[in-house]
């Protein structure tokens, strides 16, 4: 029993923030608004060269072959600097994903497909299941896709695309129209579903550990801007209603914090109880997110509700992650479901076995 | 990271759970805030001290059985699964046992802890005093040397179970011309000192749960000083630390609450009672909460062998646990509908439980062991560093 990081662990983590520091300033991250993609193959290859897509594929196909663990870490770095690349549905989703078809007979698929993961050279966009909404389909070279019982892969070519503008303009959101007779079919029947399940867990496992960066993101703002700004002679961030209300938004950021870490460890080992965790992490650090983007903007005043102020960067990153791979409310009620069915009744405490 | 319990933490748990199978009284024992409540809660004690478990993670030589923390969450996660009684000597065990492993002389170690994890003494907290509550900075009460000896007068108020302790620990002005925090010092006082008199407070339900304690030229010898003269108030921040963290309010015990929460929840749902999707709502969050804390405690128990620290954080804990106990006890007294206002003894009650009790005792939470507010301030203060004016 040992909750917490190795020094090769933050080690990573650090590394990556001095990366992101430089890389992905809040100009950067604007400038790309203005792009039509939105991105920058140009950041994808720096990211990819300190290996960050290749992270969690396994060493046999020019992988790190490390794991959630780490990569918890390394999310929330992306989230603190607000990168838009697509990292979560890439590395966090298809590449374990593709990970679980090597022992099926889409193995040699899955293995080109990792390995072009792994050296950078491919995006992956992903949905899950009743999901209309799919980000960065527009520069994927791989959509893994559900449909029924079944998780298909579609190529760029298939499937037809209509921009949906999103409030995150770091977002780009389409819906997609295709035939599943074109795409390929990588499961179905109970291994097609429990893909999926894997596939909304992973995605919202991936916010949320990048939701983690944006609330610490939100409250350090606010505790800046507070302690400079003057009013009425003093800092503002003098006066107690101000300092109370950033304190409470980090209560829940480090409550937050020990949800997420748990989950990570629950989808590294595909534990029972992964779904529960990750519903868990996602609803508690959702609502957190959400809460110190409000709480900050007014300890901010006006010049927090100006697009020229960075704070919305975060705020807007905040909502938006808040609501993709499932809200905050979704994943409660399947807690809230587990509870009323008994699912969850095993008596337990501590890290205990528990299923949902 | 690893999340798995090893052999040892297993066999651990394993025999703590049968031998408190085995031992803990079938019937609830009264409120230890009543009389024969105290005494019975120190039989009890007694028994856990004979049978090994009173005090885990103390060395074998006072009582322990040289357990880590983890080993003693495990411990409190099977207490509290077996439905044992609460804690009457916390403020001793948990408290003022790890202040006096770290201040403490070796004189000091081997007179107060033995006695401390048996429960022959169980000791009150005697901080607040009448004009010095969340600025305990105020402390008038003053103990002089007068040779061997600090001679106490003044008042000491609020001291929980001071209607029957044996011992108080507090803190004193020893340097009359001193203020604020210099000039304090910690001493150990024995409440059956000539000069001492108390005054038994009823709480909001009618019990004793605390007491004034009046000091009146009262000579206690300077060997029962923690510490050194003049430096209390570190020393009391030590014992703060264990309060507001990790010591005083385990995790299980929040999670065996929440459990309750959500029997009563589903016994509600198949008796047909109202559960709306708020409620249902507000029953999921606190399931949740209670693991979060569970894990952050985990968390912060990992960081702590691996040689960290536990500094303001402990603000976070207090905030979290004492809010979080007050929201379960809400929606318990409102799945409970009418029935949440009955006292066990009503004919109606049926099978209540203690929610209304439980909820009384959890409204003093954000209060005691300083305020939600000063918490606040704390952690905006120290941990994100806004200024103080
Ligand atoms: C059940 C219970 C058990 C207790 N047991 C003990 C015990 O065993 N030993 C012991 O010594 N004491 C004990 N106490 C006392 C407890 O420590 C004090 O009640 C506490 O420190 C607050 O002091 P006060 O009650 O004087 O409130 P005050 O300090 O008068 O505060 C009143 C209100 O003002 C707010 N306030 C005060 N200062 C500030 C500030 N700077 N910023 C913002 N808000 C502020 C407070 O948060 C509170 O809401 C106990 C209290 C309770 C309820």
């Amino acid at each position: 029993m040992e909750f917490g990081f190795s020094e090769d662990q933050t080690l990573l983590q650090q590394t990556v923030r001095d990366f992101l520091e430089k890389e992905c300033t809040p100009d950067a991250v604007r400038s790309l608004w203005e792009r039509e993609t939105g991105r920058s193959p140009e950041l994808w290859g720096k990211l990819s060269e300190i290996g960050l897509p290749a992270l969690m594929v396994p060493e046999v196909y020019g992988g790190l072959g490390l794991d959630e663990r780490d990569m918890v870490l390394v999310l929330e770095e992306t989230g603190r600097f607000a990168l838009a690349e697509p990292i979560v549905t890439t590395a966090v989703v298809a590449a374990p994903l593709l990970g679980r078809l090597i022992d099926t007979e889409h193995s040699a698929f899955a293995a080109s497909w990792l390995e072009r993961i792994a050296s950078g050279d491919a995006l992956v966009a992903v949905a899950p299941e009743g999901q209309p909404l799919i980000a960065d389909a527009h520069v994927a070279y791989l959509l893994l896709l559900s449909h029924g019982d079944r998780l298909y892969a579609a190529e760029p070519d298939h499937v037809q695309l209509t921009a949906q503008p999103a409030n995150d303009q770091s977002q780009r959101l389409f819906t997609v129209n295709w035939d599943s007779q074109k795409a390929l079919c990588l499961a179905s029947g109970n291994e097609g579903r429990s893909l999926q399940a894997e596939l909304l867990d992973r995605g919202a496992f991936g916010c949320a550990a990048q939701l983690l960066g944006v609330t610490d993101r939100l409250i350090e703002m606010g505790a800046l801007y507070a302690s400079q700004r003057k009013q009425f002679g003093v800092a503002v961030g003098s006066f107690q209603a101000v300092k109370h209300r950033l304190a409470n938004a980090k209560v829940d950021l480090e409550y937050g914090r020990s949800i997420i870490h748990r989950s990570a460890h629950s989808v590294s080992t595909n534990s029972p109880s992964r779904s529960v965790d990750v519903s868990m992490a996602k609803s508690f650090i959702g609502e957190a997110a959400r809460f110190a983007a409000g709480e900050s903007l007014q300890v901010h005043g006006a010049i927090g509700y100006t697009y020229e102020q960075d704070l919305h960067i975060w705020m807007k990153r905040a909502w938006s992650l808040d609501l993709a791979f499932g809200s905050g409310a979704w994943h409660r009620a399947r807690i809230g479901d587990a509870l009323t069915e008994g699912g969850l009744s095993a008596p337990h405490f501590g890290f205990e076995p528990r299923g949902l | 990271m690893d999340l798995t319990y090893t052999a040892e933490q297993q066999a651990f748990r394993a025999e703590a759970r049968s031998w408190l199978e085995a031992s803990v009284p079938k019937q609830p024992l009264a409120s230890f805030d009543t009389p024969e409540g105290f005494e019975a809660h120190r039989e009890w004690e007694k028994k856990l001290h004979a049978g090994g478990f009173a005090m885990v993670p103390w060395p074998t030589e006072y009582g322990g059985r040289g357990a880590d923390l983890l080993e003693w969450l495990i411990f409190e996660e099977e207490y509290y699964r077996a439905g044992a009684p609460g804690r009457v000597n916390q403020n001793g065990i948990f408290l003022l046992g790890p202040t006096i492993m770290e201040y403490g002389t070796p004189e000091q170690k081997a007179r107060f802890l033995p006695k401390m994890a048996s429960s022959e003494e169980v000791w009150a907290q005697g901080w607040s005093e009448p004009n010095a509550g969340s600025d305990m900075a105020a402390i008038q009460t003053t103990a002089i040397r007068d040779g061997d000896d600090y001679v106490i007068n003044g008042q000491k108020t609020w001291a929980s179970r001071g209607a029957y302790a044996h011992w108080l620990f507090g803190l004193f002005r020893t340097d009359p011309e001193s203020s604020r925090h210099k000039g304090l010092t910690f001493v150990l006082v024995p409440m059956n000192t000539p000069g001492i008199t108390v005054r038994p407070i009823e709480k909001i339900n009618g019990k004793k749960a605390f007491a004034e304690v009046f000091f009146d030229d009262a000579r206690v010898p300077v060997a029962n000083r923690l510490g050194d003269e003049g430096a209390g108030w570190s020393v009391a921040m030590a014992t703060a630390g264990f309060e507001r963290g990790l010591m005083l309010r385990s995790p299980a015990r929040f999670q065996s609450t929440a459990r309750r929460l959500v029997e009563l929840y589903r016994a509600t749902l198949a008796q047909g009672g109202f559960v709306d999707a708020g409620l249902r709502n507000r029953v999921t969050q606190c399931w949740i909460r209670a693991e979060a804390y569970a894990l952050n405690t985990y968390q912060t128990v990992s960081r702590l062998l691996a040689g960290g620290k536990i500094g303001a954080e402990a603000s976070l804990n207090k905030i979290f646990w004492s809010e979080l106990d007050i929201e379960m006890h809400t929606v318990a007294l409102a799945l409970l509908e009418s029935r949440g206002e009955l006292l066990p003894s009503a004919p109606a009650a049926g099978d209540v439980g203690d929610w209304l009790e439980g909820y009384i005792f959890a409204l003093a939470g954000p209060i005691y062991a300083g305020t939600n507010e000063i918490q606040r301030n704390i952690i905006a203060e120290r941990i994100l560093g806004l200024p103080r004016k």
